[in-house]
């Protein structure tokens, strides 16, 4: 058994993963309110636009985009109604599906509510996400336990308890992957001389029969030229690392000091055992962090307190927040990662500045520290995780090799 | 007749997943590869189409219990696709067919708020209805709906996407750094609906989008759908017809307008039309009689005889004569998943017209289904179809068309090469857009709102768009 300090990913070098959490002006409530936010440009594909590039200068792994079936709210389960803060917000999946023509190499990672949502169309919809990015989609999966979001869909009630909704989100996303593998790669043929599009038997149906819902396939789209875009998921605490084990290749968790680091490692190993399904997941785990960054740890302190005083109370998080220097946080994140974190998923406190001040200062440092990319390495965002493409869970494995021109990683 | 010429309006329909699209042929190319839509949609673009459009079959098509193997299948998620081609694309409309049976009014409310965000107000909704356990088999909230409710839920589902879509008056967002006020109204996005099929209230939460709503397409020309269309959809996707049927229908829908405080210029009526091009019309003639042969090989003729007949006819040769044994008169069990079925509603007569057709002509099976089914609407050269198209358009059988070319993805570039220049020349077709929204290219008024329309003037209304 490895012991708790090796590193989750069980490459020997110090290098690390980063993703950038994408949402809004940035994570503090009053970021829109900083110099260079241009709030008005928030539901503009232009603002996203920019965003993503400025991310892939930066060589980074994957973006991800935030969503919520409702208004953003500081409270836990209903609409807040606060008028200060920015309130509204587009489709996580068309934002990807947007940026995707424009960016060629950094991986793009809608947020899915699996509560209210239809496994089938979140299936076609990733999966077609990585056919127009050339195999750059990822998913990353919530659950909904928000009063205020049921009641937009009348479907269901909201007290159906967290344990419930996890477990179904497990289901969800079993559904999800078997709809990609419901192709085979070679299941297009073209068959002039029997007049066949399609070779029936390489198409499959999935049969899934759960406690809460059962869907058929085959998807309606060929599988993703990744085969299976990783699947994510958040998780605030160690109720959801079944989930993580079961069905997810990126975990995200919340430690607040290196010996949180420590216990999350060792938990998230503990479910994996104990799930005792594929040991590649998640293949791996990433912590959050929230970011302020200056040129001094002073200035960074300077800079939240502003935004603090504009927004009328300290910013607190699910996270640990981080504010300093580029090279105090290169400093923590190595520290992290040789207490068993193999990336990291930072939410920039402002994106204006701090997801600048992280591509062009954190990830020069971590370039000199050797525990990043001096170049993008892969053109999948399987192959930047180092991630192998999938066999196919419906192929047999003798009638169908992976043709070398799917095998993009 | 003294009134202006009418202008035309044109879209092009990515090909779809039936024998329409011929995929043997050596140019046929990827139906998933992004390229092949991004060089669709820019051909359109080049051609100052005013869209694009998208079909969507939620569940793969069955035949006889298995997979129909014999046209193309598979296709993309529809709104994901055409978000990404807004970023390949500058003006022209994306329109997208979704279901009202398999969603939920929130979640396409913001899918098309949110595509209308992203495209700079070029969104289109073709609202279908679906109708099948067989698809509801996909979802799980499955979606079985018999068939007199399909258009009242799919009524009650747009008049909830409205009140969502509605619940922003765009002249919310202030954003103003200084005084700390994003929202200048707390109420902004609330919204509540009861109704027979939706109980929903709380936030919608995309600010309003340039266009306020997605243009709204209804397809089909039923009795409910013609209803349907005259209360609330900007334009038809009609089937096309000959230019009398065209003009009845045509007259019928547009004569439904009144009743709903409509004028006819509110209502656009758009054909899906098919065309083959050659440099003469007798060579065009000829490339359809191949391109007829190639939709309709002797495997497809009998699966189309099959959805008539509903029965197994896989003994039978389709270069020999029609089956002697009658159709089967049970529920319609032999193809799945196909909306074609529903055009033979009575299969004797349908079967006993082909007989004397065949037994007229001489006709093998084969030969029977390539002269009855989806012969091309348009043959000729460019200036004979330029032509047909401006008369069909000038005489009201249609406001224009929605062209199904049969080739991916290059099926549409001797249209825009050869055919859009001569429209042009007659000065029934635009030279240049004009516009900036596909509200513009239809010329269609901006879409009504919480607010009266002169309210909804730039200053409020873009600023959250520029």
């Amino acid at each position: 058994m490895p012991s708790p300090s090796r590193p989750f990913s069980l490459s020997p070098s110090p290098a690390l993963h980063l993703a950038v959490a994408l949402d809004g002006a940035g994570w503090h409530p009053a970021a829109w309110r900083e110099p260079g936010a241009e709030p008005t440009r928030l539901f503009t594909a232009a603002h996203w636009a920019s965003l993503v590039a400025e991310a892939e200068a930066g060589l980074l792994d994957f973006v991800t985009f935030e969503d919520s079936l409702a208004l953003q709210s500081a409270h836990p389960t209903e609409s807040d109604g606060r008028t200060d803060q920015v309130r509204g917000r587009l489709d996580a999946v068309l934002l990807a599906a947007r940026v995707a023509p424009l960016t060629r190499h950094v991986g793009l990672v809608p947020s899915v509510i699996a509560t209210h949502t239809e496994p089938f169309h979140v299936s076609k919809a990733v999966a077609t996400l990585d056919h127009v990015s050339g195999g750059r989609a990822g998913l990353r999966v919530r659950i909904s336990g928000r009063a205020d979001e049921a009641r937009h869909f009348g479907r269901r009630s909201p007290d159906e308890g967290r344990a419930v909704l996890l477990d179904e989100a497990a289901d969800h996303i079993e559904v999800v992957r078997r709809l990609w593998d419901s192709w085979e790669d070679d299941a297009e043929i073209r068959d002039v001389a029997t007049g066949r599009f399609i070779d029936r038997d390489k198409l499959h149906y999935i049969g899934f029969e759960g406690r809460r819902f059962s869907v058929k396939g085959p998807s309606i789209t060929p599988r993703p030229p990744q085969g299976q875009p990783p699947v994510s998921a958040l998780a605030a605490d160690s109720a959801a690392y079944p989930l993580l084990a079961r069905a997810t290749d990126i975990g995200y968790v919340t430690p607040r000091d290196t010996d949180e680091v420590r216990v999350a490692v060792a938990g998230v190993r503990g479910a994996r055992e104990a799930a005792g399904g594929d040991p590649g997941r998640p293949a791996h785990l990433f912590g959050e962090l929230t970011v302020f960054l200056g040129d001094t740890r002073a200035a960074a302190v300077r800079r939240l307190q502003r935004l603090d005083a504009a927004h009328g109370s300290a910013y607190t998080s699910d996270a640990a927040v981080f504010t300093g220097t580029p090279v105090h946080l290169a400093d923590l994140l190595l520290e992290w990662r040789a207490a068993g974190l193999s990336g990291f998923r930072l939410r920039p406190g402002v994106l204006a500045h701090d997801l600048p001040a992280i591509t062009r200062g954190l990830v020069p440092e971590l370039q000199r520290r050797r525990a990043f990319r001096r170049s993008y390495e892969a053109s999948s965002l399987r192959g930047l995780l180092g991630l192998a493409r999938p066999a196919n869970r419906y192929a047999t494995p003798a009638a169908a090799p992976v043709p070398a021109r799917a095998a993009r990683a | 007749m003294n009134r202006p010429l009418k202008q035309i309006h044109l879209a092009a329909h990515f090909p779809g997943v039936n024998n329409t699209t011929v995929w043997s042929d050596p140019a046929a190319g990827s139906h998933i590869e992004f390229a092949s839509f991004t060089h669709f949609a820019r051909t359109a673009e080049r051609a100052k189409f005013d869209f694009l459009f998208l079909a969507e079959g939620l569940r793969l098509r069955e035949q006889g219990g298995r997979i129909h193997d014999l046209d193309v299948v598979g296709r993309p998620d529809t709104f994901t696709v055409l978000a990404a081609l807004a970023a390949v694309t500058e003006h022209l409309g994306l329109t997208g067919t979704i279901s009202s049976t398999f969603n939920e009014p929130y979640e396409v409310a913001r899918q098309f708020a949110s595509l209308d965000h992203l495209s700079g107000g070029r969104a289109a909704w073709n609202v279908v209805t679906s109708w099948d356990a067989f698809t509801g088999e996909n979802f799980r909230r499955g979606g079985f709906l018999p068939r007199d409710e399909r258009y009242a839920r799919a009524r009650e589902f747009l008049a909830t996407a409205h009140e969502l879509f509605d619940s922003w008056d765009g002249g919310e967002i202030l954003a103003d750094q200084d005084s700390g006020v994003f929202l200048r109204d707390a109420g902004a996005g609330a919204f509540a609906h009861r109704g027979p099929h939706f109980d929903i209230s709380g936030h919608f939460n995309v600010p309003r989008s340039p266009q306020g709503r997605p243009v709204i397409f209804q397809a089909g020309d039923s009795e409910e759908g013609r209803e349907f269309a005259a209360a609330d959809a900007d334009a038809v996707f009609s089937r096309f017809a000959s230019l009398e049927a065209g003009r009845a229908f045509y007259a019928d829908v547009k004569g439904r307008l009144a009743r709903y405080g409509r004028t006819p210029d509110e209502l656009k009526i758009l054909p899906a039309a098919t065309f083959v091009l050659g440099d003469t019309d007798a060579e065009a003639r000829e490339l359809a009689r191949e391109v007829r042969l190639k939709q309709v090989s002797g495997a497809t003729a009998i699966a189309y005889l099959e959805h008539v007949w509903n029965r197994d006819l896989s003994g039978y040769d389709p270069d020999g004569p029609l089956p002697e044994v009658d159709p089967d008169p049970g529920e319609n069990t032999i193809a799945l998943g196909r909306a074609s079925v529903r055009q033979f509603r009575d299969p004797f007569a349908v079967a006993k017209e082909w007989r004397e057709l065949a037994a007229a002509r001489n006709l093998s099976i084969r030969e029977l289904v390539i002269e009855t089914t989806g012969r091309q609407s348009f043959i000729g050269s460019p200036a004979t179809v330029a032509d047909s198209i401006d008369h069909l358009v000038q005489e009201d059988a249609a406001d224009g068309f929605i062209l199904v070319p049969h080739l991916t993805p290059g099926g549409l570039d001797a249209f825009a090469d050869t055919v859009v220049p001569l429209l042009q020349e007659r000065g029934v077709f635009r030279r240049e857009y004009t516009g900036r929204t596909l509200r513009d290219h239809l010329g269609l008024r901006e879409a009504p709102g919480p607010a009266a329309p002169g309210a909804l003037t730039a200053s409020g209304r873009t600023a959250a768009h520029r």
